[in-house]
C-alpha cells in the first residue's frame, strides 16, 4: 500500500516536472512550428545565470531569479530575431541552426569552465513533510504547485488576453492570422520568448533538486522532445497529459526495473509514437503532412 | 533616385567550354577532355596521394577524414536524394562496429572478413529497424533517427550487452588507408552515377512528390528502402573499419559527433552535390583533429561554423566553385 501511495506522489511530481520541462518548448513549436532544439540549453544556461547573480553579484534569490528570466526571454527573442528568422519555413534548417545554437551554448559553457559538482542552487523551502507516510521535500511541493499554477495561468493567458489569442491564431492558421493583421514575426518573437522564458522558470523549478551540469541539458530536450510528441506536436494540452502518462511511466520502469531504463521508457516512447501516429496521441491528425 | 545611379545586375553565363563539353563532341578536343577530367583527377590523384603526403600522426587522421566522407555522403544522399533527412549517422556507425567487433573477438573472423560481412549485416539491420519510420516525412524523420542511437546506447547500458558501458576490447587492429580511399572513392562515383540512373530517378522524384510516384504505381516504401541500404552500408562499413582501427568498439561509437559532423560537412560543402560533402569532410574533420587539445572547443567552433554557412552562405563551397568553374558573371544595366 505504502509503495503504491509513494508512486502516486512521486509519479504526480515527476509528470509536473517533465511538463514543466516541456511546455517551453511545445509552446514555440505550436506557434511558429520551429522546433527549437536549443531548448535544453537555455534551461542550463539560465540555471548559470542565476547562479552568477546568487554567488557573485550577491543579489537575493528572488530578485535574481525574476533578472535571470528576463534575460533569458531577451536571449530566447534575440536567437529568434537574428538567427532562426533567416531560416524559418525550412524544416530541415531549423532543426540544424537551432541545435547547432544549443550546441554551441552548451559546449561553449563547458569550456568555459561551468563543469562539475560545484555549482548549486539552493533550495527554496528546506526541509520535508510526510505525506500518508511518505517523505516529500518541501521543494518538490513547491514545483508541484508552481507547476499546476503555471498550466492553469498559460491556458488562461491563450484565452483571455490578447496576445495570447494572437498566438494561438498563428498556431491555428497562419495566413488568416496575417490577414487579421497579426504580425507573425513579431508573434513568432514573442513566442520564442515565451518559450525561453518557460524553459528559464522551469530550471529556476527543478535545479534547486540537483546540480547544475552542462549534461541536463541534453536530457532535457530529450524529454521535451518525448512529452511533446507523445502528446503531439504542437498540442499544449497534449503536452500536459503526455507529461503524466510519460512520468508515471517512468516513475513505474524505476521501480520494477531499475534507474538504468528510465531514459529507455523516454526513447522508445518517442519512436514508438512517431511510427505508430506522428500526430501524437492527442494531437490533431494532419496524416498527408507527416507521412506518405 | 537621380538618374546617373545606374542600376546594375550581376549576370551569369555558362562558359563556351562548359556548353561544347556538355555533347558526345567533347571527345574530339583535348582542352574539352581536360576541362571535363582536370577536377575529377585533382580528387584522385589528390586521395591517392593523400596518405604519402602526410606525416606519420596525421596518416590515422587520413582514415578518420574518409570513414566521415563516407557518412557524410549518406547523409547527402538520403537527405538531398531521397529526401530521408537522417540525423542518425552514428547508428550505422554504431552497428557496424559492433557487429565488427562482435564477429571478431567471438568468432575470431579475420578483418578482411569482419568489414564486407559488418556492412552487408549491418546494413540489413539498420535498414530493417528504419523500415517503420520510413513513412514518415521531414521533422518526424529527423527526430526519429536521432533518437536511434541514444535508445540504442541506453539499452546496452541498461542491458549490459556487448560488454555494456566498456565496450568490447581487443579487436584485431587493422590499417590500411588505401582501401577506405578506394571504398570512398568507389562509394562516391558510384553514387554519381546511380543518382543519374533509372534508379536515381526514381529516388529524387519520390523526393520532390511522393504522391505522383504512388499514382505512378511505382512502391516508394521499396524504392526508399533500397536508398536506406545503400546510405546504412557506407555508415556501417566505416563503423566496422572504424572498430578495426581502435581495437575497439563502445558506446561513444554511437556518439553525437558522428551524427553533427557529418551534417556540419554536408552544410559546409555543398549539399546534393555529393562531392561538396567529401571536400567538407575533408575540411572539418581536420580541423576537428588539430584542436583536439582545446577540448569542447572545437565542438563550439564548428556548431559556430555550422551556423555561420546555414545562414549566411546556405549553398556551400562547392556549389560556389562549381559556379565558377562553370560560369563567368558580368555586369549588365537593368
Amino acid at each position: 500500500m505504502d509503495i503504491l501511495i509513494a508512486i502516486l506522489i512521486y509519479g504526480s511530481i515527476k509528470s509536473i516536472i517533465l511538463a514543466l520541462m516541456a511546455l517551453g518548448f511545445a509552446l514555440v513549436y505550436g506557434i511558429s512550428r520551429i522546433p527549437n532544439f536549443a531548448h535544453g540549453a537555455l534551461y542550463i544556461i539560465n540555471g548559470f545565470i542565476v547562479w552568477s547573480f546568487l554567488s557573485k553579484l550577491g543579489l537575493p534569490y528572488f530578485l535574481s531569479i525574476v533578472l535571470a528570466i528576463i534575460a533569458i526571454g531577451v536571449i530566447g527573442a534575440m536567437i529568434y530575431q537574428f538567427i532562426l528568422i533567416r531560416v524559418r519555413g525550412m524544416a530541415i534548417s531549423e532543426i540544424i541552426a537551432s541545435y547547432a545554437i544549443g550546441l554551441a551554448i552548451l559546449e561553449g559553457l563547458r569550456w568555459g569552465g561551468f563543469k562539475g559538482m560545484t555549482y548549486t542552487l539552493p533550495t527554496f523551502i528546506q526541509g520535508s513533510i510526510f505525506i500518508a507516510g511518505v517523505p516529500v521535500s518541501l521543494h518538490r511541493i513547491v514545483v508541484l504547485i508552481c507547476g499546476a499554477g503555471l498550466v492553469g495561468f498559460l491556458w488562461l493567458f491563450t484565452h483571455y488576453t490578447r496576445i495570447g489569442l494572437a498566438l494561438r491564431g498563428m498556431a491555428q492558421d497562419e495566413r488568416a492570422a496575417l490577414m487579421l493583421g497579426i504580425d507573425s514575426d513579431r508573434m513568432a518573437v514573442v513566442a520564442m520568448a515565451f518559450g525561453a522564458m518557460l524553459a528559464g522558470l522551469a530550471a529556476v523549478l527543478l535545479l534547486p533538486l540537483g546540480n547544475i551540469v552542462v549534461e541536463e541539458g541534453y536530457k532535457v530536450l530529450i524529454l521535451a522532445i518525448a512529452v511533446c510528441v507523445v502528446g503531439g506536436l504542437g498540442s499544449w494540452m497534449g503536452a500536459v497529459l503526455a507529461a503524466f502518462l510519460i512520468g508515471f511511466a517512468q516513475i513505474l520502469t524505476e521501480v520494477y526495473l531499475g534507474t538504468h531504463f528510465v531514459m529507455v521508457v523516454a526513447l522508445l516512447a518517442i519512436i514508438i509514437t512517431l511510427i505508430l501516429r506522428p500526430s501524437g496521441l492527442f494531437g490533431r491528425q494532419k496524416e498527408l503532412e507527416e507521412r506518405v | 533616385m537621380k538618374a546617373n545611379h545606374e542600376q546594375r545586375r550581376k549576370e551569369r553565363l555558362d562558359r563556351g567550354i562548359k556548353v561544347r563539353s556538355d555533347g558526345i563532341y567533347a571527345l574530339m578536343s583535348w582542352r574539352e577532355l581536360c576541362y571535363l577530367f582536370f577536377p575529377r583527377l585533382v580528387l584522385i590523384v589528390g586521395m591517392l596521394i593523400l596518405p604519402l603526403l602526410v606525416p606519420i600522426y596525421w596518416q590515422k587522421v587520413v582514415s578518420y577524414v574518409c570513414i566521415y566522407a563516407l557518412l557524410t555522403l549518406s547523409f547527402d544522399f538520403l537527405a538531398h536524394f531521397v529526401g530521408l533527412v537522417s540525423l542518425g549517422g552514428a547508428f550505422f556507425i554504431g552497428t557496424g562496429g559492433y557487429i565488427a567487433a562482435i564477429l571478431n573477438t567471438s568468432f575470431g573472423l579475420p578483418p578482411l572478413l569482419t568489414i564486407p560481412v559488418a556492412t552487408i549485416l549491418g546494413a540489413f539491420i539498420c535498414t530493417l529497424l528504419l523500415i517503420p519510420c520510413l513513412p514518415l516525412r521531414g521533422v518526424y524523420f529527423a527526430i526519429v533517427t536521432l533518437m536511434y542511437p541514444l535508445l540504442l546506447t541506453r539499452v546496452i547500458e541498461a542491458l549490459a550487452i556487448f560488454g555494456g558501458t566498456d565496450g568490447i576490447v581487443g579487436v584485431t587492429s587493422f590499417t590500411n588507408h588505401y582501401f577506405i580511399i578506394i571504398m570512398l572513392l568507389f562509394f562516391l562515383f558510384g553514387l554519381r552515377r546511380l543518382v543519374n540512373q533509372d534508379l536515381g530517378l526514381v529516388l529524387r522524384a519520390v523526393k520532390d512528390n511522393d504522391q505522383a510516384v504512388r499514382a505512378s504505381g511505382i512502391s516508394i516504401t521499396y524504392y526508399k528502402t533500397i536508398a536506406v541500404f545503400i546510405a546504412s552500408a557506407m555508415g556501417c562499413l566505416g563503423g566496422a573499419y572504424l572498430a578495426h582501427i581502435f581495437g575497439w568498439a563502445g558506446l561513444s561509437s554511437f556518439g553525437l559527433d558522428f551524427s553533427i559532423l557529418p551534417i556540419a560537412a554536408t552544410v559546409i560543402g555543398g549539399a546534393g552535390t555529393l562531392v561538396g560533402p567529401v571536400l567538407g569532410a575533408f575540411i572539418l574533420v581536420p580541423l576537428n583533429e588539430w584542436l583536439r587539445d582545446f577540448g569542447t572547443f572545437r565542438i563550439l567552433l564548428y556548431a559556430l561554423i555550422l551556423l555561420a554557412f546555414i545562414i549566411f552562405r546556405s549553398e556551400g563551397i562547392m556549389v560556389y566553385g562549381q559556379r565558377k568553374y562553370h560560369q563567368f558573371e558580368k555586369w549588365v544595366k537593368v
